[in-house]
């Protein structure tokens, strides 16, 4: 990541939050492709296009070699690093017949079981994942 | 004069509206959230709003990447369910009020509140969602809306000052308005909840009550959270709460509490609901709210043209001009 100025870095202070990539304008520009995929896949017939054959129909959006195999590999995280933005992302994992949860646990490295006991039990605590310092520890 | 009875604020979790969907509402998980809005749902009947403005987020549903708006006025007469991936909510169409919306455009964007006209929009959970919570499963909605979704998907949103200030300005646009109509504003999404990373399942309710505490007797010390705050404390996605400050904002300073529901998870979110009421004002409608007449699209188009003061006699209500506090500062 360039980061020429020093105001830029102070401006991007929410890069210090952990296990998070905050969704700005330098991520969309990049991940404009995986996104407007996304979007498409609002319509049922873009679903079905879709199953029907993945590669195929992701040569009409224009995706990174990078972004496709995240795409096709179902790389959730990696979607997001590359430029998706979870709500985009979210109607993939609805085409794949996932729920925001279940995606989230996969996100999480948690099995489904595992995820919704820690959601059951109160979530996972702010103390210790306020900054990437704490996840270095 | 319309005026803004009420703020009601609530999450807006999709997974509560696959429950109500796919009738899980029963389930001890479910009953668990649902319950909490039975009170609420008991005040809304009471209520009856004429209209209802609904502060949302579009989660990419009627806003791709092409064109991201910050804050976006609802002023079509008709908003359908859109398909999220799942297929449209089986919810029914929601209407608008073109009247009021296009009066609120004009006078909040007078007041320097450069909002987005939108004449064509599909609407998604973010909206139906809390509408379900409060008006349950009718065959038709029982009010119009006027949809004001508010970009917190792009970074950066809205500042939290900035909503709040919006809210007041939404205020004084209603109260300008010359029709008799009695209108609740709705705040939706949050409250903690990150959905997005390996940090995903982050619920932070120290913070999530504080917020409504504050929300209540200080909403001016939440318009000093940043965004950085928000996000680190509330988790990535807990920065929709912003939108609860323009609900807030259109509020008198000092209001009442008359509902708080709180409780963890729904899905991945911290559900957390408050309904804060404006204090009741001379020259407001006169007959209880239960026994007034249904007041219906076409009545209310024709109400409109009776002058204020005309109106006033009519309802037996004192005719003189009725000073109002300034809006909350
Ligand atoms: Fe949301």
């Amino acid at each position: 990541m360039k980061q020429s100025k020093k105001a830029k870095v102070a401006e991007k202070e929410y890069m210090d939050i952990p296990g998070t990539t905050v969704f700005d304008q330098e991520q969309s520009r990049k991940g404009y492709g995986i996104n407007m995929f996304c979007m498409s896949l609002m319509k049922d017939e873009n679903r079905k296009a879709f199953r029907a054959d993945e590669a195929a129909y992701l040569k009409a959006f224009k995706l990174t070699p990078q972004q496709t195999e995240a795409v096709l590999k179902r790389q959730w995280n990696r979607m997001l690093e590359l430029g998706g933005n979870i709500y985009f992302t979210a109607k993939l994992g609805a085409t794949d017949s996932l729920s925001f949860q279940q995606v989230a646990a996969i996100m999480t490295g948690s099995t489904q079981e595992q995820y919704a006991a820690m959601m059951l039990a109160g979530g996972r605590p702010v103390d210790g994942n306020r900054s990437k310092s704490e996840w270095k520890k | 004069m319309a005026r803004i009875i009420a703020a009601v604020c609530s999450s807006h979790v999709p997974a509560i509206g696959a429950a109500l969907d796919n009738g899980k509402t029963e389930e001890p998980y479910w009953k668990r959230v649902f319950s909490g809005f039975e009170p609420s749902k008991k005040w809304m009947e009471k209520a009856r709003p004429d209209v209802c403005i609904i502060v949302y987020n579009d989660h990419a549903s009627a806003f791709s990447m092409d064109i991201v708006p910050t804050f976006a006025l609802g002023c079509a007469a008709e908003f359908p369910p859109a398909d999220e991936g799942w297929g449209p909510r089986p919810v029914p169409v929601v209407k608008g009020h073109p009247e009021l919306a296009a009066h609120i455009a004009q006078s909040v964007i007078l007041d320097e509140f450069d909002l987005t006209i939108v004449n064509k929009m599909e609407v998604d959970h973010g909206l139906t969602v809390p509408m379900n919570l409060l008006f349950g499963q009718p065959k038709e909605w029982p009010c119009p809306v006027i949809p004001l979704a508010v970009n917190v998907v792009l970074f950066p949103p809205p500042t939290a000052k900035r909503c709040f200030d919006l809210g007041k300005a939404i205020r004084k646009a209603v109260e300008s308005y010359p029709e008799d109509l009695n209108v609740v504003i709705f705040g939706t999404g949050g409250m903690s909840h990150q959905i997005s990373g390996p940090r995903a399942g982050l619920i932070n309710s120290k913070f999530d009550k504080a917020f409504l505490d504050n929300l209540v007797v200080k909403p001016k010390k939440l318009t000093r959270i940043s965004h950085v705050e928000f996000m680190r404390e509330a988790g990535a996605e807990g920065i929709e709460m912003v939108m609860w400050l323009i609900a807030r904002g259109a509020l008198d300073e000092s209001v009442t509490e008359a509902y708080r529901f709180y409780t963890v998870p729904a899905s991945n979110t911290a559900v957390g609901h408050i309904i804060m009421e404006n204090p009741k004002k001379p020259g407001g409608k006169k007959k209880p709210v239960l026994e007034r007449p249904v007041k219906t699209n076409a009545a209310a188009k024709g109400d409109a043209k009776k002058t204020p003061a005309k109106k006033a006699a009519a309802r037996k209500s004192p005719a003189k001009k009725v000073s109002l506090p300034a809006a909350a500062e």
